[in-house]
Parts: structure tokens; C-alpha cells; sequence
């Protein structure tokens, strides 16, 4: 299980805008790297990311080779009310990742 | 066609290695073939269809000189008040020189909150970083700007090997 990190506010004020951050350890192959026996390394990359709070998403991206390894995103999310942020990988073979942090609304 | 002194072409150590040289060239000749303007502007037509663009709207924060194009941080803010009618709804990344021209696509959910975000991104060498962004209200806006990289995320390869 690729391993992730997450930076989510304990807390947040109705309304406001607080910076999300994420990322997941991944090589991102973007199929033009070598290995020791000089063959050609296949593509192997995270497709999608999505981020998730209060019943609607956030923020998602559709990533390509073209995104850095182990990608990482910071944005900003719209305090409604208490709730979970969750996070959610994909990778080019279906395989999921999910992390969560729970952020409190006053 | 041996000569008894070993300088003939046939089957010399000198021609061997030679023929060694010659191969190891061809084998790092299939390298990515770089993006043109061409394949730009069809990646962005793929992603946005032939509606006209305007420039403005987007600030991008990206490194005049970026040493390694392995990892290049790129913050994009664009002017919206991200009000229920009023937002942004999608913003694509676009490197014109990179094999893939389309980096990546963002679209901003119902919870987002400021239309701002950054990542990092690879650059195979020195281009024109586009990001365009797509309005509620179906409108599209362009930003250009340029980024000199020193190391490609390509070149980093032949260097390697």
C-alpha cells in the first residue's frame, strides 16, 4: 500500500478557506526511464485523485506522466460543517488508495 | 581478406569495438520525441474544443530557472470569487515542449474554497508552461509563461546512461 500524507486544519471557522495538502509516494513512471539493463521502464502512474468533505468533492485531478514523482497538491477547501476530508488515489490499474482526517467547524 | 597484418576491415578488434560504438548510438537514438506547437494546440482542442480564449484571469507562480525539470513547483490562482454561479470549474496544465503536452487537469468540486492550488510537474526542457481555465459560465482563459530549465526531466536520462 502506497504510502500518503496528509495535511488537513483541526479546525476551521464556518466559511473559511483553509489550504489542504496531499501527497502519495509513487515513482509516476512516465515510460521513458531505463532500468540497469537498459530496458524501457512501462508507464505507471496514479490516474486520479479526489478529494471529498461534506457529501461533494473538493478538488479532483487527472493526473498524466507529466506530474512529478510521488505527486503532491495543496488546495483550499470551504468550511461548511464537521466532517471528515477524505482523500481518495487511483492508480492505472484500479488499484485505491484512501486516506482521511476529520476537521472540527465552529 | 585477411592480409596476415590484421589492419583489414573484416574482423579487426578496431572494427569490432567500431560496430560496438555505432550500436550503443543507435540504441539512445529512440528518444521522446518532443511536443511541437502543432501537438499543443491539438492537446488543448482535445481538452477544450475550438471555443475562442482569452488571456488574463490566471496569476502563475513557476521558476524562471528551474535547475531540474524532475520537479518543477507550479502555484496557479485564478481570478474568481467561487461564489454557486460564479467559479471556476476546470484548469488544465499544458507544457508545449514536454512528449505529452497535457500535464494534468483540475476541476474544482462544490467544497472547494479559493481557486488556488500548487503542484509539482516535470519539464523536459526549456518551454512555454499554458494553463487554461474553464469558467461556470463556460468561458476559457490563457496564461502563458516561460520557464528555462537547465536539466530536463528527459536529459537527466542520457546523462545517466
Amino acid at each position: 500500500m502506497p504510502n500518503t500524507r496528509i495535511k488537513v486544519p483541526a479546525s476551521a471557522k464556518a466559511g473559511e478557506d483553509v489550504e489542504i495538502r496531499a501527497m502519495i509516494m509513487h515513482p509516476m513512471e512516465n515510460g521513458f526511464n531505463v532500468d540497469s539493463q537498459g530496458t524501457l521502464i512501462p508507464v505507471e502512474i496514479i490516474t486520479d485523485f479526489v478529494c471529498e468533505y461534506d457529501g461533494a468533492e473538493v478538488f479532483r485531478v487527472q493526473l498524466q506522466p507529466g506530474l512529478s514523482a510521488n505527486p503532491y497538491f495543496s488546495f483550499y477547501l470551504r468550511a461548511t460543517k464537521s466532517g471528515t476530508v477524505a482523500f481518495t488515489w487511483t492508480d492505472q490499474d484500479g488499484t485505491v488508495t484512501k486516506a482521511s482526517a476529520p476537521i472540527t467547524v465552529a | 581478406m585477411n592480409d596476415g597484418n590484421g589492419t583489414g576491415y573484416g574482423t579487426t578488434r578496431r572494427g569490432v569495438l567500431g560496430l560496438g560504438a555505432g550500436l550503443m548510438l543507435v540504441a539512445l537514438a529512440p528518444l521522446p520525441a518532443f511536443a511541437g506547437d502543432d501537438d499543443t494546440a491539438e492537446a488543448i482542442r482535445r481538452e477544450f474544443g475550438d471555443a475562442p480564449m482569452q488571456e488574463g484571469r490566471i496569476t502563475l507562480k513557476l521558476p524562471a530557472l528551474a535547475e531540474s525539470g524532475n520537479s518543477v513547483p507550479l502555484t496557479v490562482s485564478v481570478d474568481s470569487p467561487m461564489t454557486e454561479n460564479d467559479r471556476v470549474r476546470r484548469v488544465a496544465v499544458f507544457a508545449n515542449r514536454n512528449p505529452r503536452p497535457l500535464v494534468a487537469t483540475m476541476m474544482f468540486g462544490p467544497r472547494s474554497g479559493k481557486p488556488v492550488f500548487n503542484t509539482n510537474m516535470r519539464l523536459s526542457g526549456t518551454q512555454d508552461v499554458i494553463v487554461v481555465a474553464e469558467m461556470a459560465d463556460g468561458s476559457r482563459w490563457k496564461t502563458t509563461k516561460r520557464v528555462m530549465v537547465t536539466v530536463g526531466a528527459c536529459d537527466s536520462l542520457q546523462m545517466r546512461y
